[in-house]
């Protein structure tokens, strides 16, 4: 009886010390001379596919400044926490990784719900976050950094090669939600502007995998152009069943907003081939400052992984950050965003780009076309940099940023 | 209105409804005979979609889909089979427990899914004389497009609801199954062993789902979750087709899928999906025991 209790007693303290040393492995030490820092994707869920690669450029640029010294002489420590496409979660490990883990800057989000979901997170705690993917726009924080295309930056210039390249007619089709529905308010009102014709509207729930009768509509109306805001799976359906109607791209392009290199490789490149986008990064991009993270990359991720618009903003985020906290001397958020802002141009993969007072990124938009290879051939770009306008002129006259 | 788009739009329809059907008929079965909510239903569509890649990855030809239709129906028959015999029998009378256990499976095969062949979807690439269509550009059908994909759609499920109809109307299994579903205590009185009834239901069910998902593979990606977008519409389908009635399940389907699909010429995907759901609630109040009214004493016991 003794024997079997004692028995017992040993298996549950060792238990307990396991347990204890895991949790323990989980947590980084922060100590004198280090800084904490949060890295907030999400790592499961329907978005994994897209974030987790972001979250690695992210990591992989933290390292990278760790090697080379850090910064103020401190060495960065990342806190990785998963938002698990779920935009209460994100808001939920926005406040751990500010209250508990006390980082001094949050790198992530993704679904401009992620975003809405975490910012009155960083307005309560004074903090700053800096977010990596194109949106709509109408959101002006002075906590987010936005370095992802503004509408000004990816879907406008798109319209403008489009209607450059003499599309008149255009069909807009997108998933629904506020992206999509945003980025199609702004796009009708300039088509009109244009003296151009929008000749159909469709959207289909996020994760829809039926286009019969979008498709129907689209060939009835038989635009010159298609404009696609469809996220996640639902590209892959339509797509494939817009092949299956006997529709080819030289007729009737596609342009896209939400398919990177990434996307167009698992969605099989051959379905794709031939069809555009617009970004403000193509991994095709010949610079050597290119060449150079996308060795990096590779090497710590596999050789033939794909390199996306999103992922470089992630990456430039950190460094971003790190000459905007070296600038202020100090890791305290306001002085950051102060300096951020102040920055100028800063070396990045797509070139240089430099923050504007609004806290968005100027930078030049691409058009690519993609080729078999699921890379993209840039077939034009803004012919410059754009500065960015988080509120469009022509659909939200009178709005714009307070200073 | 532009007449082509409605006659596509007709068409269209006919070819949601026979996905919608090929999803329910499973349903429609084991909740006839069993009073058993599968909600791991799904994920025999998903599973049946997943063996379609494997076949065409390792024999891809012209016709190996018809190879991927068989290894899917089996393999999803043979799950189908394990999750009859090691749980929904023992949960036979708590229904309630049976929902919870079945959607418990259908998590654990989703994860499986998603551990195996990842999260993004996989995608299996339909046979060229799938990838053509018939368009018609003169006369009255002018503009008129139908999909080769969609039309064998059609074909299939025409094959698979006549060849279910003779085994229902005219086997031996199906005078037991019909036997079993009018009075499973008298069924079993006389003799009829209905738990193997039960079991060889369930599977052909299970097995017409994953013919369902080799279908489904052919439009869309075929991903972990790619059941669910499906279950929901397939137990409208089932709810409003009366229980456990083929015909009316067939019915129910056809209706649906044509309010789905001609709705969408004046609203969006969205806002007909809620018209469905809408017009089922409104069906129901008008006629709570479905299209078809069972006409034995099946809900006597």
């Amino acid at each position: 009886m003794m024997r079997r209790f004692f028995i017992l007693l040993l298996a549950t303290t060792s238990a307990l010390v396991a347990c204890s040393e895991e949790a323990t492995q989980g947590t980084p030490e922060v100590g004198e001379d280090s800084v904490a820092v949060g890295v907030l994707q999400s790592l499961t869920g329907t978005m994994a596919i897209s974030e987790i690669t972001v979250k690695n450029a992210e990591m992989l640029a933290i390292e990278e400044i760790n090697a080379s010294g850090g910064v103020l002489a401190k060495e960065i420590v990342a806190f990785v926490e998963d938002g698990a496409s779920e935009p209460s979660i994100f808001a939920q490990k926005a406040s751990k990784l500010i209250g508990d883990s006390g980082v001094v800057t949050v790198f992530g989000g993704w679904t401009s719900a992620s975003r809405k979901a975490m910012l009155p997170v960083f307005e309560r705690t004074g903090n700053l976050l800096w977010y990596p993917v194109q949106f709509e726009g109408n959101e002006c924080s002075s906590n987010i950094m936005y370095s992802g295309a503004q509408p000004n930056q990816q879907i406008l210039p798109a319209l403008n090669w489009a209607a450059q390249e003499d599309y008149k007619t255009y069909f807009l089709i997108g998933s629904d939600y506020v992206f999509p529905r945003t980025a199609n308010l702004i796009l009708k009102k300039h088509i009109e502007d244009k003296g151009l014709e929008t000749v159909g509207e469709a959207y289909v729930p996020l994760g829809g995998t039926d286009f019969s009768g979008v498709l129907s509509k689209i060939q009835s109306a038989g635009p010159d152009i298609i404009f696609n805001t469809l996220n996640g799976d639902s590209n892959v359906a339509f797509f494939k069943q817009l092949k299956a109607t006997g529709a080819s791209f030289d007729d009737m392009p596609v342009m896209s907003f939400s398919i990177g290199e990434q996307e167009a490789r698992a969605m099989g490149a051959d379905l794709v081939a031939g069809s555009y986008a617009a970004w403000n990064y193509f991994q095709s991009l010949d610079t050597p400052q290119n060449a150079a993270f996308i060795a990096a990359y590779q090497k710590k991720f596999g050789e033939d992984a794909a390199i996306t618009d999103p992922m470089v903003h992630g990456y430039l985020n950190v460094y971003a950050w790190k000459a905007a906290a070296e600038a202020a001397g100090n890791f305290d958020p306001e002085a950051v965003r102060a300096a951020a802002v102040a920055l100028g141009s800063i070396d990045t993969p797509m070139g240089k780009v430099s923050f504007a007072s609004n806290q968005s990124l100027v930078q030049t938009a691409y058009i690519g076309k993609l080729n078999g290879e699921g890379q993209f051939d840039i077939i034009a770009d803004s012919g410059g940099d754009i500065t960015p306008q988080p509120y469009d002129a022509l659909t939200f006259p009178g709005r714009s940023c307070a200073p | 209105m532009d007449f082509a788009l409605f006659v596509n739009q007709l068409f269209n329809g006919l070819s949601v409804a026979s996905l919608y059907l090929l999803a329910a008929l499973g349903l429609s079965l084991s909740f006839g005979l069993m009073r058993v909510i599968n909600m791991a239903h799904g994920e025999m569509l998903m599973l049946g979609g997943y063996l379609a890649f494997l076949t065409l990855q390792i024999v891809p030809s012209p016709i190996s889909i018809f190879a991927a239709m068989v290894f899917a129906f089996l393999g999803a028959a043979f799950v189908g089979a394990l999750i009859q015999s090691t749980l929904v029998r023992r949960l036979t009378d708590r229904p309630l427990d049976t929902l919870l256990a079945t959607w418990g499976v259908s998590l654990i095969l989703q994860q499986l899914a998603r551990d195996v062949f990842g999260p993004i979807g996989v995608e299996v690439r339909a046979p060229d004389w799938l990838n053509q269509s018939i368009q018609i550009t003169s006369g009255f059908l002018s503009g008129v497009t139908i999909p080769s994909a969609r039309l064998f759609i059609l074909l299939v499920t025409a094959a698979v609801l006549a060849a279910l109809a003779l085994v229902i109307a005219k086997t031996r299994l199906g005078l037991l199954t019909r036997a079993t579903n009018q009075d499973r205590m008298m069924a079993a009185a006389s003799g009829i062993p209905v738990k193997r009834i039960d079991l060889i239901v369930f599977c052909l069910g299970s097995g017409i789902a994953g013919l369902a998902g080799v279908i489904l593979a052919l439009l869309g990606p075929v991903t972990p979750s790619v059941g669910q977008s499906y279950i929901v519409p397939a137990f409208l389908v089932v709810v409003m087709g009366g229980l456990g009635s083929i015909f009316g399940t067939t019915v129910s389907a056809l209706i649906l899928g044509l309010i789905s699909a001609l709705s969408q010429i004046f609203v969006d995907v969205s806002a007909a999906q809620m018209l469905i759901l809408v017009f089922v609630i409104l069906f129901l109040q008008v006629r709570p025991q479905g299209v078809v009214a069972p006409q034995s004493r099946t809900l006597d016991f």
